[in-house]
């Protein structure tokens, strides 16, 4: 990158200064006119200097010039005013003369600040691009959080100064010269004298000036270095919080921030005293012009005439001299700034961009070996992991690789992935090193996955088809103001520098994957999840998930087809008690008396339990049959049970879990309440309290709490309240509350509360884990296993994937290397988070499955469990970055070597 | 079934004789009811032990694998507990525990028994005292195999 600020600004918007310095160049005619209108204002028709004789006219606006050759040209005779019409017309004239100004000014100052903002895009982008390409070993010197403020806020200056860099300078330079120029003219010693200070100005000031931009260069390493730190906290929390060292960590921000303060706070002592200094330099000169130019007047050296004149003209001196060197100094300030950023994004061996090239079209397959030649790799301590490794990998070959770890084997497979760049030697295919290959082909014919993941913010489906994303690969056609809004971002994108591709294509590359596109794609995503064993997870999350009807409407609209296979599945297993199923009519044992007389979900956020409690329909539903003072009377006694239970147990006690309807630190509140209201009819209590009580019983569940508070009396006034709620539902409700409907799908509940459409009941042993099979036995036998799969896909992974498990994302991460179909598929222990059988299992079913149907890529697989060497063509054993045995696993078995021992 | 009548059948079991009725409450409160089939399966020989079950109603069968197969060990009935021992030496289960009739059980997680038993002595002595009554029983039975061993090895 360009190192100088002035030059980058200049290279990539030399035309656009040009441009602005001729309209500025062309707004001063204007603006000068206008100096000299108020004294034409004032002289003519407000004193009538030339309107002496009553009705005399003036020629307003006669446009005629002297041309060379051609003699007096008139252009415009003018119009003879009277004195009014004069004034009339000249102050027109003055008010378009500011509206012109004004405009100009707008016009500049747009232009100006759409420069800057093109400027820091471009900057921002190149900087982003820069760290697309940095080199793997880089990475382990820089801090993300570092990265990003750099890019984030230590180059927006730079923005605002661009538009800047050139005008400011020729307009307050021009601007100051000419008022020398006229002092000079005045008087030439008096301007001298003028001269020597601004001389002096700008000699001492840049000097002082020094010391502000080390400062300032300071505090922007201090800040960059503050934000690395939150990044590091915010990362290693767990290792704080593990080990007790947040005062620590306190203490390290405190002094950072200390060291900040005394940095930003002598910035600022320097940055006033040299205003002060500057202000001092700016007024000496008047007391000079006073002091030395009226002696030389009292001596009759010079005329007063020009002494005021000189005094007068100095006046406009300071202003664009200050403004000068304040440019001056935001162009040193931005100029360190960018010098700060850019020397750490200069970095040596940076990838070409050629190797990034987009490649829209489909890669040709490897067909030749993959060849490490005299390999070696160190790590950055300078220890070798692999010491002059020659080996050969053919295409369609499976090769284990067996090794402790520190072996050599994990780096080989590192280095054959491009993630660790070689201190000699090359690895090769059919020639070319793997180094200089484009990304298009080793990004897409060779597949990498190792036990350290990454996911991205976004879906499951997302991230699992990241490994497609190569090139936008539809061209979408917008229409009307999207076509406009479209062409305009296309235009800026350019003039930024930035590409030009469209983020709202369809990156996926579905014909790599083996499809034809979105609809099929579960023909080869589902054996994917399967062989990685994932699929029952997806499942789970789908079925924990809302669904969103319009997206998935071919499982929602077959809810009622889904609801039944389960009845009828579970009748013939002779389940049917594990699911309650809900009933219009009927109350509903495994759920609570809130469910069962809300008999309905309610959309979240608009509607919740407390804004429902608090509904004036709702209440006057519950008034009638005086069903709330049954739910008062039970919500007492619930609490009395819960008070015996509970009272004795410290607040921190496990068997708290248990109580669902309080927590432990309502149990003291409960008991004066208690002491208060029992005995005591509802009146005792006041509506806070009884609202405090009734709430209890909203959660009470008979077979869960076993209290023995619930009649068959009071189940009938429930479902009775119930019909009444739903009856006359008022609108403002009926937006929010879906009722539960045997025949609808439900879209503020669970897939799986819509599939049960009932409760589990509590007492059935392993219930859920019997119906989690179950249901998917259903959705297989419905087709319709492949849309849970794509709602489960929806789930949101968060940061870093970080809702998901680490033994899921490192399946996951499986799955996301093998929907490549790449031709050689490297994996770098890539389970170590689950069970040695599960890992096992995976693995088998990735080289039996997989390798069988039809593509058969090379798999090249960094093996924990030695037995499973077993499984491939050829056995490779690395023992202390050496490459030591080579050949089947019968042959291996047979010699008395490494691997037999490792086996064994 | 209520937790009262729950509390009544915890008494009866010989382990909670001596602990008092509020804490039994307690205790039934914040375990589980479970209901298994005849034929359905509590826990098998292996499996990490997570809790103990008290047996209200119903019985069960205690299945050790053998290398000739799968033999019955025991039987247990109702006011009985199983599955005590796996969760207090945080072994894995050492038999299966199979209903062979209707089953009503209380499923105590090991959390919450290890914490009754150290909220409340009386219930660790009467475990220890179950226990110790179990283990000199089965020393008896042993030295007993072992001198008919040895006597058929004189003979």
């Amino acid at each position: 990158m360009e190192k100088s600020l002035t030059r980058y600004i200049w290279s990539n918007t030399r035309l656009q200064q040009i441009w602005i310095l001729i309209v500025v160049a062309v707004s001063m005619v204007p603006y000068f006119l206008s100096f000299d209108l108020p004294k034409q204002i004032v002289n003519g028709p407000i004193q009538g200097t030339g309107f002496e004789s009553p009705g005399a006219t003036q020629t307003f606006m006669r446009i005629r010039f002297n041309i060379p050759y051609m003699g007096e040209v008139t252009f415009f005779n003018g119009l003879e005013l009277t004195r009014f019409e004069m004034l009339m017309a000249l102050s027109l004239v003055f008010l378009l003369l500011v509206i012109i100004n004004g405009l100009f000014k707008l016009y500049i100052n747009t232009y100006k600040g759409r420069l800057g903002e093109r400027m820091l895009r471009r900057i921002r982008f190149e900087l982003i691009d820069r760290v697309l390409r940095f080199p793997p070993s880089q990475f382990k010197r820089v801090k993300s959080a570092e990265i990003a403020t750099m890019i984030k806020d230590e180059v927006e200056p730079m923005g605002g100064f661009t538009g800047d860099a050139f005008v400011q300078p020729a307009l307050l330079g021009g601007q100051a010269l000419t008022a020398l120029v006229f002092i000079i003219m005045q008087n030439f010693w008096l301007g001298m004298i003028a001269a020597a200070i601004v001389a002096i100005q700008g000699v001492i000031i840049p000097r002082m000036r020094k010391r502000l931009l080390e400062l300032g260069r300071q505090r922007q390493l201090t800040a960059r270095e503050l934000s690395g730190r939150v990044g590091e906290i915010v990362e290693g929390i767990g290792a704080i919080h593990g080990n007790d060292t947040s005062n620590y960590e306190r203490a390290d921000i405190a002094s950072r921030l200390g060291l900040i303060f005394s940095i930003r706070y002598d910035l600022y002592q320097w940055k006033f005293l040299v205003k002060f200094i500057n202000n001092f330099l700016a007024q000496v000169t008047p007391f000079l012009f006073y002091s030395v130019g009226g002696v030389l007047a009292l001596q009759g050296r010079l005329d007063i005439g020009q002494l005021v004149a000189v005094i007068n003209a100095y006046k406009d001196l300071p202003g664009p001299l200050k403004e000068l060197i304040d440019w001056d100094q935001a162009r040193q300030d931005v100029q360190v700034k960018y010098a700060q950023v850019v020397e750490q994004f200069n970095v040596d061996r940076l990838v070409d961009p050629k190797i990034q090239a987009l490649a829209p079209a489909a890669t040709n397959r490897l067909e030749h070996s993959l060849h490490a030649v005299n390999l070696t790799v160190s790590d950055d301590s300078g220890a070798p992991l692999l010491n002059h490794i020659s080996v050969e990998i053919k295409p369609s070959e499976t090769v284990a690789i067996i090794g402790n770890s520190g072996s050599g084997a994990e780096a080989l497979a590192e280095a054959f992935a491009r993630l660790v760049w070689p201190d000699q030697g090359r690895i090769t295919i059919d020639g070319a090193d793997l180094l200089e290959l484009p990304e298009s082909v080793t990004g897409r014919r060779i597949a990498y996955a190792a036990s350290d993941t990454y996911f991205f913010h976004g879906t499951l489906r997302d991230n699992l088809l990241y490994g497609l994303k190569h090139a936008p690969l539809t061209k979408i056609e917008y229409e009307g103001a999207q076509a406009v809004k479209y062409k305009w971002n296309l235009n800026e994108a350019r003039r930024a520098g930035n590409p030009e591709l469209d983020l709202n294509s369809d990156w996926v590359d579905y014909t790599s994957a083996g499809v034809t596109g979105p609809d099929d794609l579960f023909k080869v995503v589902r054996p994917v999840l399967d062989a990685v064993m994932i699929s029952q997870d997806i499942q789970d999350m789908a079925l924990r998930s809302l669904v969103n009807t319009a997206t998935h409407s071919d499982l929602t609209d077959r809810i009622v087809e889904l609801r039944e296979a389960l009845r009828k599945r579970l009748k013939k297993e002779d389940l049917d008690d594990l699911v309650v199923p809900f009933k219009l009519k009927e109350y509903n044992p495994q759920a609570t008396i809130g469910e069962n007389l809300l008999f309905g979900t309610m959309k979240r956020p608009m509607m919740t339990n407390r804004k429902l409690a608090a509904h004036p329909y709702f209440r006057s539903v519950l008034r009638e049959n005086d069903l709330y003072i049954d739910l008062y009377l039970m919500g007492l006694e619930i609490a009395s049970n819960a008070v015996e239970l509970f009272q004795d147990l410290p607040p921190d006690h496990p068997f708290f879990q248990q109580l669902t309807f309080m927590t432990a630190d309502d149990i003291p509140a409960y008991q004066i309440l208690l002491q208060k209201l029992q005995g005591r009819g509802i009146e005792a209590a006041s509506p806070e309290e009884r609202s405090n009580i009734i709430r209890l019983s909203f959660s009470y569940i008979e077979p869960r709490h076993r209290f023995g508070l619930l009649n068959d009396e009071l189940m009938a006034k429930i479902v009775d309240a119930r019909a009444r709620f739903h009856q006359n539902l008022p609108d403002d409700l009926k937006g929010v509350i879906e009722r539960y409907d045997p025949k609808k799908f439900i879209s503020s509940a669970t897939l799986l509360d819509n599939v049960l459409f009932g409760r589990i009941g509590f007492a059935q042993a392993d219930g859920s884990d019997k119906l989690r099979d179950i249901m998917r036995d259903i959705f297989n036998k419905l087709e319709l296993f492949e849309s849970v799969l794509s709602i489960g896909l929806d789930f949101d992974v968060g940061s870093g994937g970080k809702r998901l498990t680490n033994v899921q994302r490192q399946k996951l991460n499986v799955a996301r290397a093998l929907l490549k179909r790449s031709d050689y598929l490297i994996f770098n222990r890539p389970l170590p988070a689950l069970d040695q059988r599960v890992q096992d299992k995976i693995t088998h079913n990735i080289m039996e499955n997989l390798h069988e149907e039809g593509h058969s890529p090379s798999i090249i697989w960094v093996l924990s469990n030695t037995g499973l060497a077993k499984l491939f063509d050829r056995v490779v054993v690395f023992d202390n970055g050496a490459l030591v045995e080579d050949g089947t696993h019968a042959t291996l078995l047979q010699k008395n070597g490494v691997f037999k021992q490792l086996a064994s | 079934m209520l937790l009262k009548d729950e509390v009544e059948m915890l008494r009866r079991v010989p382990l909670f004789s001596g602990v008092a009725p509020a804490k039994l409450k307690l205790l039934a409160f914040t375990s589980e009811r479970v209901s298994y089939k005849s034929g359905q399966i509590l826990f098998n020989q292996g499996d990490p032990a997570d809790a103990a079950y008290v047996i209200l109603s119903g019985a069960a069968d205690i299945l050790a694998d053998s290398p000739s197969g799968e033999i019955k060990v025991a039987e247990i009935e109702h006011d009985s507990i199983v599955g005590e021992i796996a969760i207090l030496c945080d072994v894995s289960r050492t038999a299966t525990v199979k209903a062979n009739s209707p089953l009503e059980a209380l499923r105590i997680s090991k959390d919450h028994f290890i914490k009754l038993l150290s909220d409340y002595p009386e219930m660790t002595i009467e475990i220890m005292r179950v226990l110790a009554d179990r283990l000199s029983h089965t020393t008896t039975e042993l030295s007993e195999a072992r001198s008919k061993q040895k006597q058929h090895a004189a003979k």
